[in-house]
């Protein structure tokens, strides 16, 4: 990755502000704009201080940009964009995409997606990406002048459309088996995550009362009463310290959610890489058919049955000028369709290769990202208990002194 | 199973050894200077054409004279309890008597009898009658010792025996005249302070009593989901190769933290939670045993109150009214000690379950953070492998 655009300039998602503004329709709408920064690295080494550029950018741009990217370079695993709607909340968290905190995890993950997208040897270089991070009008027409939405195929979007391939490559059906379950494994986590997240918010917080209920308490008692008053104002930091935990343990849940949504990515590449396989095999069966035609003109057999061959057989035979005329059509298609085929062939091993080298690429990402996350799980935890250790510490040598 | 076809045991036989008697309950009395030692175990339950009930066997051990053997086992029921409770009542009007467990939870018939409750009853049987033992005064009272030592049949030819209804309506009928006299005139100051503090008390350990039973319930829905969790991660790491082992690591982390919780929520039902609601329970029977000492009171007040306003007979008066002085001071002055007494113990005991719920929670929080600090160790180990054969060429 030496020359990956993240090594030249720095990027930054800084701010979130919320505009309002006419949509489309020219209704009133309110939505967020993320403020993207970038400096230039290199002049820092020469002890000056790069100016920053900075350009405003809204959530349907960066979706409108990962289109584009994804159309572009099939054969990438395209970074994921944060989820557009806040999942998998517990209570307290808030499922409304104005709510500061959920603005706040998505300028992150906004981020994140950047820095992923230029740390990438392949995608750093697209210009549609550079001129994103710099220009900051005109670039919606810029995109739309590539004219990358006539290249998506719609048939992509029917994502449970199956295309019957007869050779189907055994890495890429695995490859396709493994995005299913690690997406459908990821979901469950995040799920059960959220409910003893809930649970244990619960727990901590109840706790709290004790508090209060010891200071009334220790009101009408003269020797009990310091033990009591002291130690309910440990249950009260008790009670208070899951708030930090918890927030810190969302960014774990966003670490997850981002390889969740990775997973689609991972998919979206073997379903390309299906759908070609699917083209080529359609080519090849279609070439076959003309070849085996323009063998039954030639030689007046007809091995298989066809209409044609019936009718012609029925109304009377083809005077050989017709029949000629036939085989040369014939010909010219057969050469087309062997012309195409051969390129079809060759597209569909460059793909495979650069598919399969960025999926290696991805696969040691996601593991080294994976498990760090795991640790910092770990670490998570362990700094909870030492501050229940703390806590509790506390409160038992308040309780032996009542 | 709701039909018991026989006389059959609930839970195999608990001797409780003095060891552990000691353990759960502390009194300021030293274990040693004890003479007599009560143990409550063994539910049994029997069936009659009737009812079906259960008994605990009591057997008691004691150095007494006042006792003619120095070991004896009884059968005693729920009812038999009751019986001795509302004879010390009786007999101490002013004197602050143990908590019995209530009668039965409504949650239905089935579940009256189920292991739980048998057990958390026997427990609460068996704090009762050395609580008696330890009372000073309670402690030589007639019908305990026959609680204690008679066979079946001589307790229910006792329990026929004695004043019993009439005098628990003469109680009942000078309760209702003092009340309807307008209650006490000239309670002593300490005994309103006392009043006071029991009214607050027992707000408090009502509320208390909710706490628990409420953290309670959000540590048991949390173990709940827990135990849910760590298998994703096992199931996760089927699908992979590379992090396969940090991911069992988790699953096993996560579980071994759901055990310690399942630890922590037995502390708290073990302890907390019957500590608790013996101190609601005893809430109730302070407030009862202040409204008791003011009814004698009251009875005094009124009679002096008759004296005033009598011509006639007044020798006989003064006489009624010396003795009832007696009575209201003996019942102050035993209600006095009683009370310094009962607060001290539930000081004590205030300060053993508290101190037992935070060493409850250490416990937990330390057996997870070892649990994760050697999960991360073993990924620290993992790092330093996979380093080192990157640097191979």
């Amino acid at each position: 990755m030496e020359d990956c655009l993240a090594k030249k300039m720095e990027i930054t998602v800084s701010e979130a502000e919320k505009r309002t503004g006419r949509n489309a329709m020219n209704m009133q709408e309110t939505y967020t704009a993320y403020l993207i920064e970038t400096r230039a690295v290199e002049s820092q080494s020469e002890g000056q201080c790069a100016p920053v550029d900075s350009l405003w950018r809204r959530y349907s741009e960066f979706e409108l940009l990962r289109n584009y990217l994804s159309v572009t370079y099939p054969h990438i695993v395209v970074p994921p964009l944060p989820e557009k709607r806040a999942d998998f909340v517990w209570h307290k968290l808030s499922a409304d995409n104005m709510d500061p905190d959920f603005v706040e995890r998505r300028r992150i993950g906004l981020e994140n997606f950047l820095l992923r997208v230029a740390s990438h040897p392949v995608l750093c270089q697209d210009k549609i990406f550079y001129s994103f991070l710099t220009q900051e009008g005109g670039w919606k027409e810029m995109v739309n002048e590539t004219g990358f939405q006539l290249k998506a195929d719609s048939r992509l979007k029917a994502l449970n459309a199956t295309f019957r391939v007869k050779n189907p490559d055994k890495r890429f059906t695995e490859l396709k088996h493994y995005s299913d379950e690690l997406q459908s494994v990821i979901s469950h986590l995040l799920r059960v995550r959220a409910r003893v997240a809930d649970w244990l918010y619960g727990v901590y917080k109840v706790h709290g009362n004790y508090g209060r209920v010891f200071s009334e308490w220790s009101a009408i008692e003269k020797e009990m009463g310091d033990g009591l008053q002291s130690a309910g104002h440990h249950m009260d930091v008790y009670a208070a310290s899951i708030d930090d935990i918890l927030e810190e343990e969302e960014h774990y849940a966003d670490q997850l959610k981002e390889y969740l949504f990775y997973a689609e990515a991972l998919r979206a590449v073997c379903r390309k890489h299906e759908l070609m396989q699917y083209d080529l095999e359609m080519a090849a069966q279609d070439l076959t058919s003309k070849k085996q035609q323009c063998e039954e003109l030639a030689t007046g057999t007809m091995r298989t049955f066809s209409l044609k061959g019936m009718t012609s057989k029925l109304f009377g035979q083809e005077t050989p000028e017709q029949r000629e005329a036939k085989i040369k059509v014939l010909e010219e298609q057969i050469q087309e369709g062997e012309e195409q085929l051969k390129s079809k062939n060759l597209e569909g091993r460059d793909f495979v290769k650069s598919a399969w080298a960025d999926i290696e690429r991805f696969k040691e990402q996601k593991n080294h990202d994976l498990k760090e996350a795991l640790i910092s799980y770990a670490v998570m935890q362990i700094s909870m208990c030492k501050k229940g250790i703390q806590v509790w510490t506390n409160a038992k040598e308040c309780f032996s002194k009542m | 199973d709701t039909s018991l076809a026989e006389v059959n045991s609930f839970s195999p036989s608990m001797p409780i050894s003095p060891s552990s008697m000691i353990n759960q309950y502390k009194f300021e009395d030293e274990p040693e200077l004890r003479d007599l030692f009560i143990t409550v175990d063994d539910p049994e339950s029997h069936i009659t054409a009737i009812e079906t009930f259960i008994t605990y066997r009591v057997v008691t051990k004691t150095s007494r004279g006042e006792f003619d053997s120095s070991e004896y086992e009884v059968r005693r029921r729920y009812q038999d309890f009751l019986w001795l409770k509302t004879k010390l009542e009786e007999a101490h009007p002013t004197l602050i008597i143990p908590p019995l467990p209530e009668k039965f939870i409504m949650k239905g018939m089935v579940e009256r009898f189920s292991d739980e409750f048998i057990e958390t009853r026997r427990k609460a049987l068996h704090k009762f009658l050395n609580r008696i033992a330890d009372h000073p005064t309670l402690t030589f009272n007639e019908d305990f010792k026959i609680f204690l030592t008679a066979q079946a049949w001589e307790l229910s030819s006792h329990k026929k025996q004695g004043p019993g209804l009439l005098s628990r309506m003469g109680q009942t009928v000078r309760a209702v005249a003092s009340s309807v006299r307008g209650g006490v005139k000239n309670r002593p100051e300490m005994f309103t302070e006392m009043n006071d503090y029991m009214e607050t008390f027992s707000q408090k350990i009502n509320v208390l009593d909710k706490i628990a039973h409420r953290i309670y319930k959000e540590e048991r829905e949390y173990f709940n989901e827990m135990k849910e969790y760590g298998p994703i991660h096992t199931l996760w790491s089927a699908s992979e190769e590379d992090i396969a082992d940090s991911l069992k690591g988790v699953a096993s982390c996560i579980d071994k933290c759901c055990k310690a919780t399942e630890k922590r929520m037995a502390g708290l039902s073990e302890n907390l939670l019957p500590i608790l609601h013996e101190y609601v329970l005893y809430s109730e029977i302070l407030m009862g045993v202040l409204k008791r000492r003011d009814q004698i009171q009251g009875e005094l007040e009124s009679k002096v109150d008759a004296l005033a306003n009598r011509k006639t007979e007044k020798d006989l008066f003064s006489e009624e009214i010396g003795k009832l002085e007696d009575k209201v001071e003996c019942a102050n002055n035993a209600l006095k000690a009683d009370w310094d007494r009962w607060k001290q113990n539930m000081q004590c005991d205030m300060r053993s379950t508290f101190t037992n719920v935070a060493e409850n929670n250490l416990r937990y929080y330390e057996e997870c953070l070892a649990t994760w600090e050697s999960f991360l160790a073993s990924q620290a180990v993992d790092l330093h492998v996979e380093e080192d054969s990157e640097d191979r060429p």
